[in-house]
């Protein structure tokens, strides 16, 4: 058996990582849960995000943290012209169709990233990037516990916005059942468009709280994205607390299972636990059987 | 029967090629093109006939490159009694794959993303043991000899590349004229229907990927034989899964000559961008991209939907369920 003392550390860092998946994971749900599907450009959306988190820095000494203030909104513009101009256009009503076309738009994206900037690995400094506190006895670094503390409140935002506002009860209305609420009038385009772009603005929170104590680089998004479907699948698709709590699973999963299998090996946990989800509980721990 | 006089055709054109053309780049396009072929008819079997969209077919492709590589380096095998083996393989790691995910009822984007997770799983166990070479690949030994699979002229490797995809080509027209072949597409077409009617939906749909694994395996082998060299990224990375579906959607899904019609509009893009563009990174991959984009929005049905006369696809308001 591990010793507490490394155990603990670890734990508490597969937490803080687990936030920012969590943060990933947040966004992937809602599109998942109000318009049926899969966003595979999820991971080259964050990377998109985490170079404008980057340029803002480097170009305009923007503080990753004030960037929020930026990238949350650019974000969601990015989501909703995305989605009311070309990925329902390329639908056609099937779902086959749209995880081809969000597919597509991954590879586009990262492979105009690597032509425009490039395969370098870039990093942001900023003073707190080395700075660490003490919890406990295990020291973690500042930026993980700030994404920590910025993921437990867009996680609140979110649930507050779904259940107290017009556009939430819409998009409720719309996730279970589609056509009853374009009968009562509901633009069902524009909420779609809405909770597209609303999922790409926790991407761009995301990597706001990601960039201080990470890197990007063009390929930087698809380490994310199987991680970010292991969530959501785990947690329940669609599923807002399913989404923070299996974030924080797997990012202790991934923390502890490396310590033990060294790090390759150590993130096949991840993947293990995702086929067995899908296989055994697809509808996730937190979701109702449909 | 006409079908088969095409394919008769074009193998006939395709071997005549070595005779009249010797530069080396050329050829290389022709087998190239042939290869990607084989590839998206593997993937066009499981997509575009069964409904079973897989983003990671690379599972079979490097599970196939891995076989001939492993046998050869570490076992000593000859590469050519390797080929089956690797086949063989394929379509087990086929029936795992299915086995696990049609017993539990998998479908659609669940399905597409269990097959992606299985291609992980395999890359990290490849990138994680000596005995696959882990992180630094394999190198099989050159010999450059026909009896050893690698040939000194690009002519032989042409041959064997056309026999895989005419057999792939074969195997594909079978699934069109078949009872078989008529239960996996009604499955695609609802499965719900098709196993009121008693069609055994789990055993098709097993065959399908299977036979679908056996073909990308063969693909795998082909490319450890003419590049010599296979490591995690290449073998199970997504690059092969894409490739692989890239091919059908552009040509036409669920049909004969869908895949072949794919990879030749494919590789026909990709040089001329590479001659317009010249080798910058990611160039010839983002158009891709676009390409799969700008298909799936403006051609669903593929280039070959383009010459046969069925009515367009409903508009998205009026085909979009609930």
């Amino acid at each position: 058996m591990l010793e507490l003392s490394i155990l603990f550390p670890s734990i508490l860092n597969g937490l803080t990582t687990g936030a920012v998946y969590a943060l990933i994971a947040l966004g992937l749900t809602l599109i998942y849960g109000v318009l049926h599907i899969i966003n595979f450009a999820h991971g080259a959306l964050l990377m998109i995000a985490l170079y404008g988190v980057f340029f803002l820095h480097q170009k305009l000494g923007l503080d990753p943290y004030a960037s929020l203030l930026v990238m949350v909104p650019a974000m969601f513009a990015l989501g909703y012209l995305l989605q009311r101009f070309v990925i329902w256009r390329a639908s056609h009503g099937k779902d086959e169709n749209i995880l081809l076309v969000t597919l597509g738009l991954a590879i586009v994206l990262e492979n105009l990233a690597l032509y425009v900037w490039r395969s370098d690995t870039r990093t942001i400094e900023t003073a707190y990037t080395f700075s660490t506190v003490n919890i406990l006895g295990a020291m973690i670094s500042v930026p993980k516990v700030a994404a920590f503390a910025g993921a437990l409140a867009v996680g609140a935002a979110l649930l507050l916005l779904l259940a107290k506002t017009d556009l939430g009860r819409a998009i409720r209305a719309i996730a279970k059942e589609r056509h009853g609420a374009k009968l009562v009038g509901i633009d069902v385009e524009h909420v779609f468009a809405m909770s597209f772009g609303i999922g790409l603005a926790c991407l761009g929170a995301a990597a706001c709280f990601l960039l201080p104590s990470y890197y990007v680089s063009p390929q930087v998004g698809n380490g994310f994205v199987l991680i970010a479907f292991t969530i959501v699948v785990l947690g329940g698709m669609g599923s807002f607390a399913g989404a923070l709590a299996g974030g924080f699973i797997i990012g202790v999963v991934e923390s502890v299972g490396g310590l033990w299998l060294g790090e390759s090996l150590g993130q096949i946990g991840i993947f293990l636990i995702f086929i067995a989800v899908l296989l055994f509980r697809p509808q996730g721990l937190f979701g109702a059987r449909a | 029967m006409k079908e088969l006089l095409a394919l008769m055709g074009f193998g006939i054109v395709m071997a005549a090629v070595p005779l009249f053309v010797s530069s080396g780049f050329a050829l290389n396009i022709i087998i190239m093109t042939l290869y990607a072929a084989l590839l998206g008819q593997a993937w066009n079997i499981l997509a575009g006939f069964g409904g079973q969209f897989s983003f990671g077919h690379a599972v079979f492709f490097g599970t196939g490159a891995y076989v001939a590589a492993v046998l050869q380096v570490r076992f000593g095998w000859n590469a050519w009694a390797a080929l089956p083996a690797a086949v063989a393989l394929g379509a087990a790691v086929g029936a795992l794959v299915g086995a696990l995910s049609f017993r539990y009822g998998l479908r659609g984007s669940y399905f597409a993303l269990v097959t992606l997770a299985f291609a992980e799983v395999f890359r990290i166990l490849s990138n994680t043991f000596e005995f696959t070479g882990a992180g630094v690949g394999m190198m099989i030994p050159l010999t450059e000899s026909a009896a050893d699979f690698q040939f000194a002229s690009r002519a032989g490797f042409l041959y064997v590349i056309l026999a895989f995809t005419l057999i792939a080509c074969l195997v594909t027209w079978w699934l069109k004229h078949s009872r078989y072949g008529a239960w996996l597409q009604a499955i695609r077409d609802n499965e719900e229907s098709a196993a009121a009617l008693g069609v055994n939906v789990f055993r098709v749909k097993l065959g399908a990927i299977m036979i679908s694994g056996a073909l990308m395996a063969a693909g795998g082998v082909f490319y450890t034989q003419y590049f010599h060299y296979i490591d995690p990224h290449i073998a199970y990375g997504p690059g092969v899964s894409v490739e692989a579906l890239l091919g059908p959607i552009v040509g036409g899904m669920g049909t004969l000559f869908g895949p072949l019609l794919g990879a030749a509009a494919l590789h026909l893009l990709g040089e001329l961008t590479r001659s317009l563009m010249g080798d910058a990174p990611g160039v010839s991959l983002m158009t891709y991209g676009l390409v799969l984009v700008l298909m799936v929005t403006f051609l669903p049905r593929g280039i070959i939907g383009l010459f046969s006369g069925r009515a367009a696809p409903a508009k998205p308001e009026e085909a979009r369920r609930a």
